[in-house]
């Protein structure tokens, strides 16, 4: 058992929790592989946010495990899970709109994360180098210098997203990624989620059909904080309950 | 690229932090009489909690209603060694118990309590001066920041405690001199701190102690300490999921604060020669957020100088109009708050810095432009 366990880079078992009776996710399992991306559907309320925040420590559990590598997350802090190796990215752009590209970019970097670190942290080679290939990565290479505030929304999205990279997660988690983006952002979004899925786990949640398709290789269903249907996308396409949770009520 | 280095003091707030110690060590004890360079030494002292709001209000996002707790507790920690010293059994050889500070006496106390002893040494009193309100704020911001209390609970908290302090020091006015206060300081190790050269002295190292503040805040909101406070301010759940114990940056800005206002209170003793439970209650410590604001929460330079401006106005309107001084200061807050949020730095940032770095450029337009920095124009 503790052998198959191993094999999972996220292992979810009979994960519940209920706000004032109100079970928003219910004995919820789900195992990610290895360097899967694995995408959560599900109409409005199903649960998905919740999943996240229960893995990211944000909200603690009623009940259930969740295992990171053999770790158990449910009774670690935020910022130890962040240690552990588990990114996460909010729905909305959650970046410091105060400071600069650069600066947004440096506070993720994994360095001096204690008070006194804070304090002698220094701007080193390494440092620039490394925020010098994420903007790269991320399209924002001209704009390092440039407030965070002024972006448009999808180069914010995209900032956040980079600021996970440079934590180099071996497991990310995306709440939406290209809401609210144009199509020519939505491409070049899918382009980047697949560049940067090389070597990690990744789990997105999405409603736009199409860039669930462009990305996902097996797809999770959730409703009613359950999970209703998993497998490839044509599958799940296909099988009957979940065309009734989507049409037919 | 500019960004690649950057050091803790660019040449512009260098030039700030030396033009504010020429105006208060040059220009003002040479335009001034000692009554008058005195009176701005006991605004000075004030400005040390301003300097400390500045980084725990305007960069970190806490707003604490209660600093004169620590302004009063470094106050008190100076004032009970002064106490002390002054209270030889020579000099109070009238009282019933002579040996011990002349209010216990009144208060049919006959020995000194246990906690006043350590302070008949100076040594011990100067560590008390910034350790005893630390721990306090320690204790107080462990309780709430790792609870996740924040925002306006902070705040009121914060002036709750403020309001309980003062209860108690008037309450215990055996142990504390009750509401009259720690009176008639004398002497420091045997020299007179009454006399004009003593004023002198000690109003030109509280200025020295003023610009050493100025350094260490200026060297934390540089560091990457800093910019996590803006962070925090601005999307607390982002820097936690970055993967830092936001709690603990709270906690060491709030304690930063309060050493920065405790220092304060120990030279508002010095030169004012006293100390009461009118500096530590919930006026006095909306009043310093007052100054830090008009001054400018974001600018360490422009706290100082709204302390200096507001405490300059309550002085003359209130020699002329002592009733309406209060409204006055309500309006002054509004003011702030509605017209310029950026307070007095921002009226300078927006209208006079743009001016003088033109002039300066049509002045050196014979030599190569300077690297700009403009991503640090909020000083």
């Amino acid at each position: 058992m503790n052998a198959i366990q191993q094999d999972f880079v996220l292992a979810v078992e009979g994960l519940t929790v209920s706000f004032d009776g109100f079970k928003a996710v219910n004995d919820l399992s789900f195992y990610v592989d290895e360097n899967e991306i694995r995408v959560i559907i599900g109409p409005n309320g199903a649960g998905k946010t919740t999943v996240l925040d229960l893995i990211c420590g944000r909200t603690k559990a009623t009940d259930g495990t969740i295992k990171f590598r053999g770790k158990e997350l449910t009774k670690m802090k935020e910022h130890q899970i962040v240690h552990a190796g588990v990114g996460r990215k909010f729905q909305n752009p959650s970046i410091y709109e105060d400071l600069t590209v650069f600066e947004n970019l440096e506070i993720s970097f994994p360095r001096g994360r204690n008070v006194f670190g804070a304090l002698m942290f220094k701007r080193d080679k390494e440092v620039v180098d490394k925020v010098e290939e994420i903007a790269d990565l991320i399209f924002l290479k001209d704009d390092l210098n440039k407030q965070a505030a002024l972006l448009s929304h999808g180069q914010k999205q995209w900032l956040e997203i980079g600021m996970l990279l440079i934590q180099d997660p071996q497991l990310l988690m995306l709440d939406e990624p290209v809401a609210g983006m144009s199509v020519a952002e939505r491409k070049q979004t899918a382009e980047l989620l697949n560049k940067i899925t090389q070597g990690r786990s990744v789990i997105v949640i999405e409603h736009d059909m199409q860039f669930v398709a462009d990305i996902a290789k097996r797809v999770t269903v959730l409703h009613q904080g359950k999970v209703l249907s998993e497998g490839s996308m044509e599958r799940v396409q296909n099988d009957p309950k979940v065309k009734e949770v989507y049409l037919g009520h | 690229m500019s960004y690649g280095m950057r050091s803790f003091l660019p040449k512009s707030d260098a030039m700030k932090i030396l033009l504010l110690a020429v105006l208060i060590m040059v220009v003002f004890p040479l335009s001034m009489d000692i009554f008058r360079l005195n009176l701005v030494g006991k605004y000075l002292s004030y400005a040390f909690v301003a300097l400390g709001l500045v980084l725990c209000w305007g960069y970190g996002g806490i707003l604490s209603l209660g600093q004169g707790v620590f302004f009063g507790l470094g106050g008190y920690c100076m004032a009970m060694f002064l106490k002390l010293e002054a209270s030889t059994p020579e000099a109070t050889a009238i009282q019933s118990t002579p040996g011990i500070p002349d209010f216990m006496d009144w208060n049919q106390l006959t020995a000194l309590p246990w906690f006043w002893e350590p302070f008949h040494s100076l040594s011990f009193t100067v560590a008390a001066i910034i350790i005893v309100p630390v721990i306090f704020a320690f204790i107080i911001s462990v309780a709430m920041f790792k609870r996740r209390v924040g925002g306006v609970y902070f705040a009121i908290i914060t002036q709750a405690i403020a309001a309980i302090l003062t209860i108690l020091i008037i309450g215990q006015q055996g142990y504390t001199g009750g509401v009259n206060g720690i009176t008639d300081l004398r002497t420091l190790k045997g020299w007179d701190i009454r006399t004009d050269e003593a004023k002198y002295i000690l109003y030109f190292f509280c200025c020295i102690m003023l610009i050493g503040c100025l350094f260490v805040a200026q060297y934390v909101r540089k560091s990457k300490l800093g910019r996590l406070l803006v962070a925090m301010r601005d999307k607390e759940d982002r820097v936690r999921f970055s993967g830092y114990d936001v709690s603990n940056f709270k906690i060491f800005v709030f304690c930063l604060a309060a050493a920065f206002s405790a220092i304060g209170g120990a030279m508002f003793t010095l030169q004012v020669g006293f100390m009461s439970p009118t500096f530590v209650g919930i006026v006095p410590s909306i009043e310093m957020v007052i100054f830090c604001a008009v001054g400018g929460r974001l600018s360490i330079f422009g706290a100082i100088y709204g302390t200096l401006v507001v405490n300059w106005a309550k002085t003359t309107f209130s020699e002329s109009f002592p009733e309406l001084w209060l409204f006055g200061l309500g309006a002054l807050f509004i003011g702030v708050v509605l017209a310029f949020p950026q307070g007095l730095a921002g009226l300078y940032t927006t209208w006079i810095e743009p001016r003088l770095s033109q002039w300066f450029k049509s002045l050196r337009s014979a030599r190569p432009p300077m690297p700009s920095t403009t991503a640090d124009s909020r000083s």
